[in-house]
């Protein structure tokens, strides 16, 4: 079994128009035997700026910390927000710090960036950056939800689309992967407001 | 929280803490992760002017296509670019490391960065690390001395060439260079001859696809040709989309409005005078 089997994850990002989406499962297990139901993987590092950590459950948890203490003392210094391409840069630097003893986990990160243009990228586990213009999958589901978002996405959706468009993908593809489910968190962020929805899935 | 973590800003350099950790679990029998790599089919090769450097843009994590359309020609120097094929990571840091040095180094001189340097920092490095970092690179420029081109080994050792490749698709490519290669080409013929090499790495290896991405580096001047080819478009899209008529199904929302920020002008005054 894989390191990343252990605790089952899936998270999925994708741009829309002016807006970006971001949806994670919700399931915590050890190995086969499910341990919560409400696990949080989607983290908002500030109001335009969300980032979900797929992978060994304890590294997402450390991961996020030490992202959170980095992006507070920026702001402290700089007296603003982090932009999603320099965030992106600094947990790509943070996980390849750690090359050979690496922080089991993959982000998922996804922004508004100036002139509320959606950003989203994907890692693996040593920070090799992925910047996509469509959308970005990762966990113990990624193959399923590569098939499912390949097919279900459209370029420019508005925010309402597009939260219809990565539910589907997601719970689609969470139900043919038994170490993920247990229902869908989704965040869907405009420039005036953010959404965060918590969606019915097969708990199987 | 170790001390080393809370270490701030951190001093540089690989950090071990976690390999303790990650051994336990390999020894429980859970496999380590597989990283991205970049399958890759590279290459370079002089012509009259210059250099001319080719890549695919696939980036495989095992089987699967993680990224169909990924940048692996790197910019060291306004005349020096780097193709990379390896693990994505190593080469992206290993040349954004040796970028920056390059950098400091001309502040430092005043003076246009020579390929023979980036080619001896890259090596250094590589070699340090015992071909641990998985980075095989394809390097070219132009600089005071002429046209420059040399492949990288992730273990250190260097070659200097006229025409090369690296990666899984380095073979295929290989073929068509030892073909159809002549000293003197002109710009369009070895821009044709590139594309043809590269595109035989993405139709026969499977590490490699989707497209070709060209770099043309003269002296004193560089061109950058993002998807040069797209010989593989999506042709199969159905122009209907999927729309969903049954709504999902949703248990909670919660709402925020964000307000807009607040600008604070700074007023032209006077200091405060007591």
């Amino acid at each position: 079994m894989s390191i990343f089997e252990y605790n089952g994850s899936a998270v999925v990002a994708m741009v829309g128009k002016n807006c970006f989406a971001i949806a994670s499962d919700r399931r915590l297990g050890v190995q086969l035997q499910t341990i919560a139901t409400d696990f949080k993987r989607i983290s908002k590092i500030h109001d335009h700026l969300f980032i979900g950590l797929s992978g060994l459950a304890t590294d997402v948890q450390t991961l996020y910390q030490r992202l959170v203490f980095r992006h507070k003392l920026y702001q402290l210094r700089e007296e603003r927000d982090m932009k999603p391409e320099t965030f992106a840069s600094l947990v790509s630097a943070i996980l390849y710090e750690k090359r050979f003893g690496p922080y089991l986990c993959q982000p998922v990160i996804a922004g508004l960036g100036d002139d509320n243009k959606p950003f989203i990228c994907t890692m693996d586990s040593i920070g090799a950056k992925e910047l996509a213009k469509d959308f970005v999958v990762s966990g113990t589901a990624s193959e399923s939800l590569y098939g499912a978002c390949e097919a279900m996405f459209k370029p420019d959706m508005e925010a309402e689309e597009l939260f219809e468009t990565i539910s589907q993908a997601l719970l689609s593809s969470v139900d043919r992967d038994c170490l993920s489910g247990w229902g869908g968190h989704v965040y869907v962020v405009t420039p005036n407001e953010i959404k965060e929805r918590i969606l019915k899935g097969r708990m199987d | 929280m170790s001390q080393s973590s809370v270490d701030f800003p951190p001093k540089g350099g690989f950090s071990f803490d976690l390999c303790k950790r990650n051994d336990m679990l390999t020894q429980k029998g859970l496999k380590a992760p597989s990283f991205l790599k970049t399958g890759t089919t590279i290459v370079g090769l002089i012509f009259q002017d210059g250099v001319i450097l080719g890549a695919d843009t696939r980036a495989t994590e095992g089987p699967i296509v993680a990224d169909k359309n990924c940048e692996k020609i790197h910019y060291m120097a306004p005349n020096i670019y780097c193709c990379g094929a390896g693990t994505a990571a190593d080469t992206e840091a290993v040349t954004d490391m040796v970028s920056s040095q390059l950098r400091l180094h001309r502040y430092q001189t005043g003076r246009d960065s020579r390929v023979i340097t980036a080619l001896t920092l890259l090596k250094k490095h590589l070699f340090s690390y015992q071909g641990h970092v998985s980075a095989a690179l394809v390097l070219g420029g132009v600089d005071i001395s002429g046209p420059h081109l040399h492949t990288i080994y992730p273990h250190g050792s260097t070659d200097t060439l006229p025409f090369a490749t690296m990666g899984s698709g380095s073979l295929a490519a290989m073929s068509v260079f030892e073909a159809k290669y002549k000293e003197g080409l002109t710009r369009d013929e070895g821009i044709k001859l590139v594309a043809e090499a590269i595109c035989s790495g993405i139709f026969n290896d499977l590490g490699s696809g989707s497209n070709v991405d060209i770099c043309v580096i003269t002296k004193g001047h560089k061109e950058y040709l993002r998807n040069y080819m797209e010989p593989n478009p999506r042709t199969y899209i159905s122009s209907k989309g999927y729309t969903f008529t049954k709504k999902t199904e949703v248990l909670l929302t919660k709402i925020t409005p964000l307000s807009e920020r607040v600008k604070v002008v700074e007023v032209a005054g006077e200091a405060m005078e007591e």
